[in-house]
């Protein structure tokens, strides 16, 4: 899974199973992270509204 | 009692009811549970598995379960890719499918594998090379991405839709939803594909190999293709029983028509690529390693011609021709007809790529070899099953799933 | 790889030398410390790395006739003979491994998780389970080796081709401070229990043993199927499932042409097209 697991090698097979495997990870990832951040955004922005 | 979580405008039934009802089937849950709990601290000697059957019947309910889950990620495919409008109304519904199906599979091969506490080891250790490093990868990651569309739709729940970070989370992940979906998408090709390429590797049993497009043996894309065909069978099935359970109306026939004719398409192709793949497989592959079709379904007690006939005729081109012809797709009871022979052809097809491969002999001297699960094995079998007539009670009863079912029965109210 | 020349372990198994007298696996069960089950009446999952198959030509008397046929694992090159073994190709954990140093397929206890994949993978039935904790009759654990691991409820397990024994041997040729290891220095268990000297044992890769002259293996790939390397260019000598392009590295070898039948599949009439292509010397 990670370059310093013994079995790992710097081959073709590796670049393309572990690639789509971060690059999935990191879209799911950045994607919550996106929509969590602008909901407290959202949420903050909305109770100040209600104050005003 | 429990009013203030029910969905607005929708009629459940009392809590009492709803409690027993959860009982009867929670009693069977616990019997799964204690069976896969001997299975853990006992070992798998409580399974009638042996050296020969190292497969049976958990990767079996394994692969069905995901099968018919691909309705979930094909629905999704459809609904926020190809921008069908329509299937918002049963979306919901097969992603919650979806997520039990995923949730079971995983469950399933926790139970299954010898050291369930080292069931790391595949992420860990991976081996880019094996099918099943792929299936296990892609499995956990679409089922986060299930999970992600989920969540939506539990935040819709009337008391948590109130807290207002809840309601903008909720909000921002439907309009995002599409870059998920296609994720899940992409992810589901993988891992549909590779528990097809799974029994297509294994060029010791000529039962199940097969040749192929780089690495992936055509077993590859005719489980992902099946999956994506049978899928949505199983979807409009969970709904026809959850509205004769209910005894409501849920989804407009229209939105049902659509997806049971693409569903049709999507079989008759499916259909004529195995056709093809079968054909070829019996008279090119398999004799040129030295076996005839006909080593393969006799000489044994169970495994025969019919399994084949039922899988691909009765099963596979007869609901697609159900599903593509107008009349017949439209026509309830021969709709049901169709969407059930689906759905047991694709769990049938995934019988004979996990049990009939381990269960024909190979060696010349070797013998057939059948096999008979014991009760901890059909037990956690049926554990998931329970588990899923659960979680879709408690979310029918307190999420708005069905966003057509206000306005099906006002009509229904105002016509009596 | 530390070796300059890698070898390529393997045995031949005469099966008209063979008796069916089963000292190969109980030999190999003490060398290997293979547990017992409670009720060994269900041979269908109790471990036994070698296994001897009763072979018979199927016709009825008088003409009947019997052969024993030892199997342990295959240590399948794989196809093109790359170490793509059915079994390590499969393996979603990498728990089990093929030596390129030495042809021998080894296997990971301690990392093996017991999906099973292996097993299913493999046509020769050569790996077994451990369905139950590894328990001994009171006493015997006192007589385990203490070269190999017992193994763990849950996982995996196959013949090592005695890999130990290599371990030592290699140890005793360093102490030796040479790195030859001479034929004798290295043999499995089951080949020194065999009473018949029905099993033959050494590297294929190297003129002077044995098992390289009587293999004579035939270093370029098969004419009539790509995938299989090292067929034997002697008549008499076959491997089990050739065809399937495992290329086992395991051997063996009768006079009697029935016998040799049976250690592949083929179509009808197929045989006699094809036993004629069988070992012969096709790239001397
Ligand atoms: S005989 Fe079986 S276990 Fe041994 S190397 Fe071949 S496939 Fe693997
Ligand atoms: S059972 Fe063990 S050795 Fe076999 S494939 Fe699974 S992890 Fe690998």
């Amino acid at each position: 899974m990670f370059p310093f697991n013994f079995e790992w090698v710097w081959d073709i097979g590796h670049y393309l199973f572990f690639g789509g495997f971060w690059y999935a990870i990191g879209i799911l990832g950045a994607g919550m992270t996106y929509c969590i951040a602008k909901a407290a955004y959202d949420t903050v922005k909305g109770s100040q509204d209600n104050h005003h | 009692m429990d009013a203030a979580l029910i969905p607005e405008g929708a009629k459940r039934c009392s809590f009492p009811k709803f409690m027993l009802g959860i009982a009867i089937v929670g009693a069977v849950l616990l019997w799964g549970v204690y069976a896969m709990l001997l299975c853990w601290f006992k070992g798998l000697n409580q399974t009638n598995m042996n050296d020969y059957y190292g497969f049976a019947l958990w990767i079996w309910a394994d692969l069905a379960v995901i099968a018919v889950g691909g309705g979930a990620f094909f629905t999704g495919l459809l609904k926020y890719i190809l921008k069908i409008d329509e299937l918002k109304n049963i979306i919901n519904f097969a992603v919650i499918i979806g997520f039990i199906c995923y949730s079971s599979a995983l469950l399933i091969l926790a139970i299954d594998i010898g050291q369930p506490l080292r069931g790391w080891f595949i992420f860990w250790h991976a081996n880019v090379h094996s099918m099943l490093t792929e299936v296990a990868f892609c499995l956990s990651l679409y089922f986060a991405v299930l999970t992600i569309e989920f969540i939506p739709n539990i935040l819709e729940n009337r008391q948590l839709n109130k807290v207002p970070f809840f309601h903008h989370l909720a909000h921002n992940m439907h309009g995002t939803m599409a870059i998920f979906a296609a994720t899940g998408a992409f992810l589901s090709f993988f891992h549909q594909g590779s528990l097809g390429g799974v029994a297509g590797v294994l060029y010791g049993r000529p039962f199940a190999v097969r040749e192929g497009l780089l690495i992936w043996p055509w077993t590859f894309f005719l489980f992902t293709w099946s999956a994506a065909a049978f899928g949505p069978c199983f979807t409009l099935l969970v709904t026809r029983i959850t509205e004769a359970v209910t005894g409501k109306k849920l989804v407009k026939d229209n939105v049902v028509h659509l997806l049971a004719k693409i569903s049709g398409w999507m079989i008759c192709t499916y259909i004529i690529a195995k056709i093809i793949d079968t054909i070829y497989w019996a008279t090119v592959t398999a004799p040129g390693l030295g076996f005839e079709m006909s080593h393969f379904y006799t000489n044994n007690s169970f495994y025969g011609y019919w399994i084949l006939v039922t899988e691909v005729i009765i099963c596979g081109v007869i609901p697609g021709i159900l599903l593509i012809n107008k009349t017949t797709r439209e026509n309830h009871s021969l709709r049901l007809l169709a969407i059930i022979l689906g759905v047991i052809g694709v769990c049938l097809n995934r019988w004979v790529m996990v049990l009939q491969v381990v269960a024909v002999p190979v060696m010349p001297f070797d013998t057939w070899a059948l096999y008979i699960p014991s009760w901890q094995e059909v037990a956690t079998t049926i554990l998931p099953v329970a588990y899923g007539i659960i979680l879709i009670a408690v979310t029918y009863r307190y999420l708005p799933v069905f966003p057509q079912e206000r306005e099906l029965n006002q009509s229904k109210a105002q016509e009596s | 790889m530390q070796d300059k020349k890698a070898h390529k372990f393997g045995m031949v198994i005469d099966l008209d030398k063979c008796t069916g007298c089963g000292s190969c696996t109980v030999s190999c069960m003490a060398e290997n410390n293979i547990p017992f089950k409670e009720d060994e009446s269900d041979k269908k999952d109790s471990i036994t790395w070698m296994r001897v198959y009763k072979l018979t030509n199927g016709k009825s008397f008088p003409d009947t006739q019997t052969a024993y046929l030892p199997r342990p694992c295959q240590h399948c090159g794989g196809k093109g003979d790359h170490g793509h073994s059915p079994c390590v190709s499969v393996c979603p954990a990498t728990a089990t491994d093929y030596g390129y140093d030495t042809g021998i397929v080894s296997q990971i206890y301690t990392r093996c998780f017991g999906c099973r994949y292996c097993m299913v993978s493999c046509p020769y039935h050569a790996r077994y389970f451990n369905w139950w904790d590894p328990v001994w009759p009171e006493g015997m654990e006192k007589y385990l080796s203490p070269n190999v691991s017992p193994r763990m409820r849950g996982v995996v397990e196959k013949c090592s081709f005695c890999y130990h024994r290599y371990q030592l041997a290699r140890e005793q040729a360093y102490y030796n401070e040479t790195d030859e290891i001479p034929e004798d220095a290295y043999q499995t268990a089951c080949t020194t229990a065999c009473p018949a000297g029905a099993i033959i044992f050494g590297d294929l890769n190297n003129p002077s043993h044995r098992v390289h002259q009587i293999v004579k293996p035939d270093p370029h790939p098969d004419p009539l199927n790509h995938d299989v390397v090292g067929k034997s260019r002697n008549p008499k000598v076959f491997r089990l499932l050739e065809r399937l392009g495992t290329n086992p590295k395991v051997y063996y070898m009768s006079e009697k042409e029935w016998i040799r039948k049976v250690g592949d599949s083929y179509l009808d009439g197929e045989w006699d097209k094809m036993k004629n292509h069988h070992g012969s010397a096709s790239h001397d």
